[in-house]
């Protein structure tokens, strides 16, 4: 079967969905964290499918702006998890129910 | 069956996989083990870009989220020094709610991609993300987001070394 644009978008669905149950259930903040990661790069793998059956380079460039603002998110969001980390001594969701400091 | 429907189903069957260890590993709960699946992922990912011809943003993709982001996600893990994720009580009600409605949505994306079929009747595809081409229009018609985001790199670096002070004096 000839590969297209369906094939490509269905891992991409199928990797938001995983991102997604990833946040939903687990209970730790570093891999609800990676799972988050994993939504971007399907909507990263949905663009460059798009731009290339398209013939439309844009989502690439989106996709590399993307890349961007997510490693600069990464680091403000790992900055301020180790900041709460230190200030509650846990990693676990269910224990960070209070928004005082 | 041509070598590159091969790759692709071979590529696309490893992102899944390492997906789903991600997120559901059945024999460790530690989050080095996520961490490891994660980086396994973006690559076979960039697997994929390559089948799609985006070659620049393959070769990011691995020096900049494998490289960069998941090295981050590494030392952070490894500086809070966190064990096996506790196995507190989980609620099975909520897992089984969020099962259900995650089964929905990545049914409905699915369901509604194969009755769209956005792919039919298109030409074949001749885009090449190659290095000069992406340049060109990134120094052209994307000049000014290209600066933004560096201002914005900078931003993120000042945020960064100000939340990590022990006191913020």
């Amino acid at each position: 079967m000839n590969v297209g644009l369906e094939h490509y978008l269905i891992v991409s669905a199928l990797l938001f969905a995983l991102g997604l149950l990833g946040v939903i259930t687990r209970r730790n903040l570093l891999v609800m964290y990676m799972s988050l990661e994993l939504m971007l790069n399907s909507a990263n793998l949905a663009l460059v499918a798009f731009s290339r059956f398209n013939d439309n380079l844009n989502g690439q460039v989106m996709v590399f702006f993307i890349i961007t603002v997510a490693a600069a998110e990464v680091a403000v969001g790992l900055a301020l998890i180790v900041a709460l980390y230190r200030k509650r001594q846990s990693a676990h969701v269910e224990d960070l129910t209070s928004m005082k400091l | 069956m041509a070598i590159t429907d091969i790759l692709f189903y071979l590529f696309a069957f490893l992102t899944l996989a390492c997906g789903v260890l991600v997120v559901a590993n059945p024999f460790s709960r530690n989050p080095v083990t996520s961490a490891m699946f994660l980086v396994l992922t973006i690559i076979s990912m960039a697997g994929l870009f390559v089948l799609l011809h985006a070659f620049f943003l393959a070769a990011v993709q691995v020096l900049v989220y494998a490289g960069a982001v998941m090295v981050l996600f590494l030392f952070v893990i490894m500086l809070l020094d966190l064990k096996e994720e506790e196995r507190r009580k989980a609620k099975k009600l909520g897992l089984i709610a969020g099962l259900i409605s995650i089964g929905a949505i990545g049914g409905v994306f699915v369901r509604s991609l194969l009755a769209t079929q956005p792919g039919k009747g298109l030409p074949a595809p001749t885009a090449v993300g190659d290095t000069a081409t992406l340049g060109k229009l990134l120094f052209t018609n994307y000049l000014l987001p290209f600066e933004i985001v560096s201002l914005l790199l900078l931003v993120a670096m000042v945020g960064v070394i100000l939340l990590s002070k022990k006191d913020l004096k």
